[in-house]
């Protein structure tokens, strides 16, 4: 069988992440719908349908050196748009799953993120205040802090945030999941 | 009329006034909210940027927790990403063939699982679809008449699951916003993106998007908001956004069953309308104006 003839199923058994994304975005015609619906393609250095282009033709140092996907705000105007149905803003969480995986993941993002589900992880909900001191911590920039610092003082006068300090240590109360999804990720 | 009510992480922090008004409207309506003990995060936008599976299993085991219950109702959930995380799961279900056993695989692990079939609704569709403006205006005891209000339904309560409302020029907010007796503002910016996260990463970005919801909110009295993240974005960043515009650009931004609540009678108290970031003196004093009317009648 020619690699051209590969149905989805197929091609994720060959489990290339690449490739399943690439045969998502196989009818992609360039129309530049999504791109016209972008709320933030003015901020971008690839409009939205530059970066699926670059996807099909295989150009990954381009795509992973571009600043579309991190400024993705999923707002699924493109997916509801997109005249071949393609999941658009699944696509690009697919390209930051990969970016974070391949370990260049733009820093700012993915660490927010990573820093997110690691308080689920410890004590199944988010707490907000722990969460941007556990960011501020990892970012280690002086200047990040500061330009929270006056909705984070706000937020406290009104007592929607406490001022807790996180714990580093100890076992999280979702552990077992997040173990288990990791080995089922691991065996795919 | 009964729901699993989830109310997210977000309404026990930053959005609590979201999370009080939302059950004081449903109590006042009658409207029994059955709580789900020890739910845990729906995975937000955090885990569908990592794990494509942990972003199924996260929202799944709320799922999970509601199916042991032995109750036929469906779920209300007042935020939207935790609306589009929670549906998303059955929403995948039917294309993914192997997904389910992976998901109780994972959720083995605290010996739950789930076998599809529970409904994720957000709490708008509640409002304008099960309850109705009817039901609303019955139960209005004081009109908020002369206050004009902007409906802002933002993104993830309409995109990609809507199927309650027009997901590019949607309208059902507007029915309640009258049941009360006050105005809707006129504008088209009702479901346009608010910068979401990216007001975390990419601040200036954000800025921009907000700008423009708030330049066209101009003329309006305040606001209405149905997700904590559009809130956040749109009440806290207003002296930010009025100084990048040049020109003062601050509006009160409520919840909407804080504004439905208002016209029911209940009190700042009930509402919590004090933690609201951006609520103007204007605004207050017209509320207060509501409230005379009511002792007096």
């Amino acid at each position: 069988m020619s690699e051209e003839n590969l149905t989805l199923a197929e091609v994720h058994e060959v489990a290339d992440p690449m490739r399943v994304i690439q045969e998502k975005l196989r009818a992609c015609m360039q129309c530049g719908t999504c791109t016209g619906s972008c709320a933030n393609s003015f901020a971008m250095d690839y409009t939205p349908r530059q970066l699926w282009r670059m996807v099909q033709l295989g150009l990954t140092d381009e795509l992973f050196n571009s600043k579309t996907f991190s400024l993705c705000s999923s707002c699924y105007y493109c997916t509801l748009r997109c005249p071949r149905g393609l999941p658009l803003t699944e696509t690009i969480h697919a390209l930051k799953q990969l970016a974070v995986a391949k370990g260049i993941a733009e820093k700012k993002g993915a660490r927010f993120y990573q820093t997110f589900l690691d308080t689920v992880r410890r004590y199944g909900r988010v707490r907000e205040m722990e969460l941007m001191a556990r960011y501020f911590m990892i970012m280690k920039s002086p200047m990040l802090p500061l330009s929270f610092t006056p909705l984070g003082m706000r937020l406290m006068i009104k007592g929607k945030v406490s001022p807790e300090m996180p714990k580093f240590f100890g076992p999280g109360k979702m552990d077992a999941i997040f173990r288990k999804v990791k080995e089922l990720e691991a065996s795919s | 009329m009964k729901y699993f009510y989830y109310s997210g992480c977000s309404l026990e922090g930053t959005a609590l006034e979201y999370n009080i008004s939302t059950q004081a409207v449903m109590q006042a309506l009658g409207i029994e909210l059955i709580e789900l003990e020890d739910w845990t995060c729906c995975g937000a936008s955090a885990a569908e940027t990592l794990s494509e599976l942990l972003s199924m299993v996260l929202p799944a085991r709320n799922l999970a927790l509601a199916a042991r219950m032995d109750q036929d109702c469906d779920f209300l959930i007042p935020c939207s990403a935790c609306y589009l995380n929670l549906r998303k799961v059955d929403e995948h279900l039917g294309s993914d063939e192997g997904l389910l056993e992976k998901i109780n695989e994972v959720l083995n692990e605290e010996e739950l699982s789930y076998q599809g079939g529970i409904k994720s609704r957000h709490l708008l569709d509640v409002l304008a679809t099960d309850i109705g403006p009817e039901m609303i205006k019955a139960k209005v005891k004081r009109e908020l008449s002369g206050l004009r209000i902007a409906p802002y339904y933002g993104c993830q309560a309409l995109r990609p699951y809507g199927g309650y409302d027009d997901p590019e020029q949607p309208s059902c907010m507007e029915p309640l916003i009258e049941a009360l007796g006050a105005e809707v503002h006129p504008w088209r910016m009702g479901a346009k993106c608010c910068g979401a996260g990216l007001m975390t990463t990419k601040k200036e970005v954000a800025i921009e998007l907000t700008s423009a919801l708030l330049k066209a909110a101009k003329g309006a009295d305040c606001i209405a908001t149905v997700c904590p993240m559009c809130q956040m974005n749109l009440d806290s960043y207003q002296k930010q956004v009025s100084k990048t515009g040049g020109e003062n650009l601050s509006i009160s931004v409520l919840y909407l069953p804080q504004l439905i609540g208002m016209a029911f009678g209940l009190g700042e108290e009930d509402l919590k309308l004090g933690l609201n970031m951006a609520y103007t003196d204007s605004l207050k004093a017209k509320l207060a104006e509501y409230r005379v009317g009511i002792t007096h009648q």
